[in-house]
């Protein structure tokens, strides 16, 4: 028996743990794959000042002066009514440390010699539904040269030659940046031959995907550490249990002369082995996990942060080891108590159960006290912290000091109920539980980390769910939705839809990239248009933002961005642009959740002047709702628009939910895998204090209560502490829900949303939490109710 | 026996075997006892001679395979579960070698346990008890606070606090000394005359056994 919970502690455990890694790991390389193919921070590189294309003139005169530099230019392309990331490469003089970035392999000729090649990762060919040697069109009517797969690459992102890149992107003899290689002999200074157009940006350990998805990643790690840590209170029990029923056996092999060191190498040496086994089965467990999780994980990088993981999991050998390491480390600290206890083991030693808990009761005390500085320390964190490790700081202090008060809070209510109590069986239902309750603290934290994790997530979503729904029906003002292939057949459309009576508004649409404080900046253009106006998600404004947005030197900027930078209404910007520098006030902050970079809206006029180079493909239309059908079937059938880049409103608000729920699927999932996991560590909690309650439970049924009375009882002393454990779950659970919110949130994201509480959604989790119990107590309690009478005079025996 | 008292316990050809590695051991086989009201009955044997089996069946801790028990006017065989624990609870006191106590509960809660949920609760008999048993300096007390003999003697006074028409004791001076031994069998004599219950002590002691009203000795699975 004990052998069974130790191994399903352990190996959930791991589970849970390795799996989560197994989701970190295969992000990260991801991650390492995009960055690669960006050719970016991996590698030293030299940008324009202004952050946007520069002429090739500059990469001739620097490899002149001994700079081995190399061109990259990065642009956007439409195949098939997707966007892609368009990668122009010159491989010839690409760094040698850039390594595998462009994966060229050793078909370079191919590669260079017209027509060339389209280099992309397996998933894009899967997503355009191609085949390698095909050659798609882009929007602009132009072939792609033929397609070649190159599995380092990472999905939406196309390499081609330079050459190919500037012909396809229209931007001739232009480059986004220069990667700099190792320098092999001196060379003359930047500024002699640039001047002041360039900037050198040093590698970075870092991307900028891994930076965006730090908070995903810690998240996910919080929820894999959480439940480690509840599988570890499960393998407590376990060894408690084993450590108990052997301590007969522990004595007489002390009475025969077993030294405490031969014992503990001996018990040692067991828990390596059980740990190396119930680790394998937890890492085959955490792979199965996170395979399962992934499609998830992988929405919800996708609809968070934009980044692409593939569909299917890869993992190295290092995660293997790491997690049997990890296995037995976890199975020696949970063990720790009782190794201790077998080192002291008094060979004469009499069970003194009161006495046990008077001690037990000083370090309930000791742990109050520790848990009072813990909250101070959370105090502390929440008040000179400012980043996103200090907001996870925070709850995680909160949560580690809850947890350690939990005894003393459980000893105090049943010490009440004790005083409160009248008959005889109520005063020994409650002292008895109070005895208990050393022996079911760790599992109750446990249960009380996975309801708290569960009741502030949970709220953090809705909270979420209900403010997104609420700004979709903001942001999502027009009726009908198109994306032109291209600017000619926009201006087709326009056209043809000017003529007709049942739009009532053409709306259109743009978006230029830019860079603004060293980051990504997306500028988005919006009509001068009461639609607008009367719907659009504005959080903060100066008077009459409308009207100065009309200008041309006004703007609104996305909740985030301000958050980054501390931009607020009233301050000014400089955005670069191709037609110089624009300067901008900031009259408006607005909500624009799920967006990863940072954006600003200016009028769509103003944008035109400033990028007249952008694709305006984009169109809204105000259309009477019910000829909403009749105007999609002809569009369709006029322009040849499909349901990739023709969509009316219901259906993307419906699309966006999903993807929304999809997003945080992953979080439910863990969820109720924590939650679980908790179950398990009480009902092994119970099965242990079980097996050594008999003594306690005979004599009563000898006087007089039965079987059925005693287990119900039992029942309930299980119940009432779990359901005292859950009602502090709750307030705790709505903290970890404001940290969240407020803190982490906010850090991570650069969203603050409104605190709300869902007293349903509590209630629901409180019947949650007293039917886990009720699964955990069951199996005990009928064991109890099914006990043979003999099985408890055996208690009463004197020749035993 | 005394004919003129109310017969507490009646047993009738009581037999009882258990299974062990395969083969069936007799252990009762036919046993016939009586015990009056007052009456003070001891019960000695050998070791493995049946008598605490036969202890545990009048209790209805365990089952007989034939014979008849009467308690008071109840028959044991004819009671289900929840009749047996009503008998143990309103009818019988229980005393074992190994105290079993309630460790949760103070001396005060373990004396006054049973006759609380038999709804006889007595304070001034438990008082009473409690000066008696010397245990009035110790009812704040845990059990694993008491030596030995004051636990014995906080479960003699558990078992007598109700009143019980027959006391039950399966070698209630086992873990004790001589001395403390016979402090607390005198106690137990004055106690049950006092309450005029039955008393039936199984004991290994012949010296003990002697200062009981009757003295039966069980061997071979039926009394001598």
């Amino acid at each position: 028996m004990q052998f069974a919970t130790l191994m399903i502690g352990l190996a959930s455990a791991i589970a849970l743990w390795s799996g989560v890694q197994a989701l970190n790991l295969q992000a990260r390389t991801s991650y390492d794959r995009a960055a690669a193919a960006f050719g970016g921070v991996r590698t030293a590189a030299l940008v324009s000042r202004n952050g946007i294309a520069f002429s090739q003139q500059l990469f001739v005169e620097l490899r002149r002066a001994g700079w081995p530099v190399s061109p990259v230019l990065e642009g956007r392309i439409q195949v098939g009514g997707r966007t892609f990331r368009l990668l122009g490469i010159e491989p010839v003089t690409l760094p040698a440390d850039v390594g595998d970035t462009p994966a060229i392999g050793g078909d370079l000729q191919a590669f260079v010699m017209p027509p060339g090649e389209t280099r992309a990762a397996p998933e894009t060919l899967a997503e355009l539904g191609l085949s390698e040697g095909a050659s798609p069109q882009t929007s602009n009517d132009v072939a792609l040269p033929p397609l070649r797969v190159a599995a380092q690459l990472a999905p939406g992102v196309m390499v081609v030659d330079i050459g190919i890149a500037q012909r396809l992107l229209k931007m001739p003899d232009q480059v986004s940046r220069l990667l700099v290689g190792k320098a092999r002999g001196p060379r003359a200074t930047l500024e002699s031959i640039a001047g002041d157009r360039l900037r050198l940006i040093e590698p970075d350990a870092e991307t900028d995907l891994e930076r965006l998805t730090d908070s995903f990643h810690l998240n996910l790690t919080a929820f894999g550490l959480l439940s480690f840590f509840v599988g570890l209170f499960i393998v407590n029990s376990a060894i408690g249990l084993a450590f108990e029923q052997r301590l007969p056996m522990l004595r007489t092999l002390r009475a025969c002369g077993v030294s405490a060191r031969q014992l503990n190498t001996v018990l040692v040496i067991e828990l390596i082995f059980f740990a190396l086994a119930a680790g394998f089965l937890g890492m085959v467990g955490g792979y199965l996990i996170a395979a399962a999780l992934l499609p998830d994980v992988a929405a919800s990088l996708r609809g968070l942060y934009g980044a692409q993981i593939p569909g299917h999991l890869s993992l190295q050998p290092q995660w293997w080891i790491a997690g049997l390491l990890i296995s037995v480390v976890g199975a020696l600290l949970a063990a720790t108590q009782s190794l201790w206890k077998a080192s002291r083991l008094s060979v004469l030693a009499a069970a003194q159960p009161q006495a046990w808990h008077q001690a037990q009761r000083r370090w309930v005390v000791l742990q109050a006290i520790v848990a009072l500085a813990v909250f101070v320390a959370a105090l502390g964190f929440f008040w000179f912290g400012d980043s996103l490790l200090a907001g996870f700081a925070v709850l995680a202090a909160i949560m580690l000091g809850a947890a350690l008060a939990l005894p003393l809070m459980l000893e105090l209510a049943l010490t009440g109920g004790q005083r409160q109590a009248r008959g005889a069986l109520a005063t020994w239902f409650w002292a008895d539980s109070r005895q208990q309750l050393s022996g079911l603290s760790l599992a109750l934290m446990a249960l009380l980390l996975a309801l708290s994790v569960n009741v502030g997530v949970g709220t953090m979503v809705e909270t979420f769910s209900r403010t997104f729904i609420g700004w979709l029906d903001g942001r999502l003002a027009a009726d009908l939705y198109l994306n032109a292939s291209d600017d000619a057949q926009a201006g087709a459309i326009t056209a043809w839809l000017r003529e007709r009576r049942d739009v009532t508004a053409i709306l259109p649409g743009g978006r230029a990239d830019t860079q603004f404080a060293g980051a990504p900046l997306e500028v988005f253009g919006l009509p001068d248009h009461a639609t607008y106006r009367d719907r659009w998600p504005l959080l903060r404004s100066s008077p009459n933002a409308w009207a100065r947005l009309v200008a041309g030197d006004a703007a609104f900027i996305s909740e985030q961005l301000a958050e980054r930078t501390k931009l607020t209404v009233g301050d000014a910007i400089e955005v670069p642009t191709p037609a110089g520098s624009w300067k901008i006030r900031v009259v408006g902050i607005y909500a624009d959740y799920g967006n990863p970079k940072a954006q600003i809206a200016v009028n769509f006029a103003a944008l035109t002047r400033y990028f007249p180079n952008i694709p305006l493909t984009r169109i809204g239309l105000r259309v009477q709702p019910a000829a909403i059908p009749a105007l999609m079937s002809a569009l369709r059938e006029k322009f040849g628009l499909d349901e990739r880049n023709l969509i009316d409103q219901a259906t993307l608000k419906a699309e966006s939910k999903r993807i929304f729920n999809r997003t945080f699927a992953v979080t439910a999932a863990l969820n109720a895998f924590t939650l679980g996991v908790a179950g398990i560590a009480l009902l092994t909690s119970l099965l242990t204090l079980g097996n050594s309650r008999l003594p306690q439970l005979a004599p009563l049924w000898a006087i007089g209560i039965t079987r059925r009375q005693l287990a119900i009882i039992e029942l309930l002393k299980t119940m009432s502490v779990a359901l005292i454990t859950a009602l502090l779950a709750l307030p705790l659970g709505l903290l970890v829900a404001w940290c969240l919110i407020a803190v982490v949130n906010v850090k991570a994201f650069g969203w603050r949303l409104p605190f709300h509480v869902f007293p349903l959604q509590l209630a629901e989790l409180l019947v949650v939490a007293t039917l886990a119990s009720l699964a955990a107590a069951a199996i005990p309690v009928f064991k109890l109710m099914r006990l043979q009478p003999a099985a408890l005079i055996k208690v009463f025996a004197n020749e035993r | 026996m005394t004919a003129d008292k109310e017969i507490v316990l009646s047993v009738r050809n009581l037999t009882k075997a258990y299974s062990a590695a395969g083969e069936r051991i007799a252990v009762l086989r036919g046993v016939n006892l009586e015990i009056a009201a007052g009456e003070r009955v001891a019960l000695t044997g050998e070791s493995g001679s049946g008598k605490s089996t036969l202890l545990h069946l009048v209790a209805g801790l365990d089952r007989a395979d034939g014979g008849e028990i009467d308690v008071a006017g109840a028959s044991v065989s004819q009671l289900n579960e929840a009749g047996l624990a009503a008998m143990r609870r309103d009818r019988l006191g229980l005393v074992f070698q190994q105290f079993n106590l309630i460790p949760s509960l103070s001396v005060r809660d373990n004396l006054a346990f049973q006759s609380r949920i038999a709804g006889r609760h007595d304070p001034a008999w438990q008082n009473e008890l409690a000066e008696r048993l010397g245990l009035a300096g110790l009812l704040d007390r845990y059990p694993e606070q008491l030596s030995g003999g004051q636990q014995q003697r906080v479960a003699i006074g558990r078992a007598l606090a109700v009143k019980p028409l027959l006391l039950l004791a399966d070698e209630p001076t086992g873990n004790l000394d001589e001395a403390t031994a016979d402090d607390v069998l005198s106690l137990t004599r004055d106690l049950v005359a006092q309450t005029g219950c039955g008393l039936l002590m199984v004991t290994h002691s012949t010296r003990l056994a002697a200062t009981l009203d009757r003295h039966i000795h069980l061997s071979a699975g039926l009394i001598a």
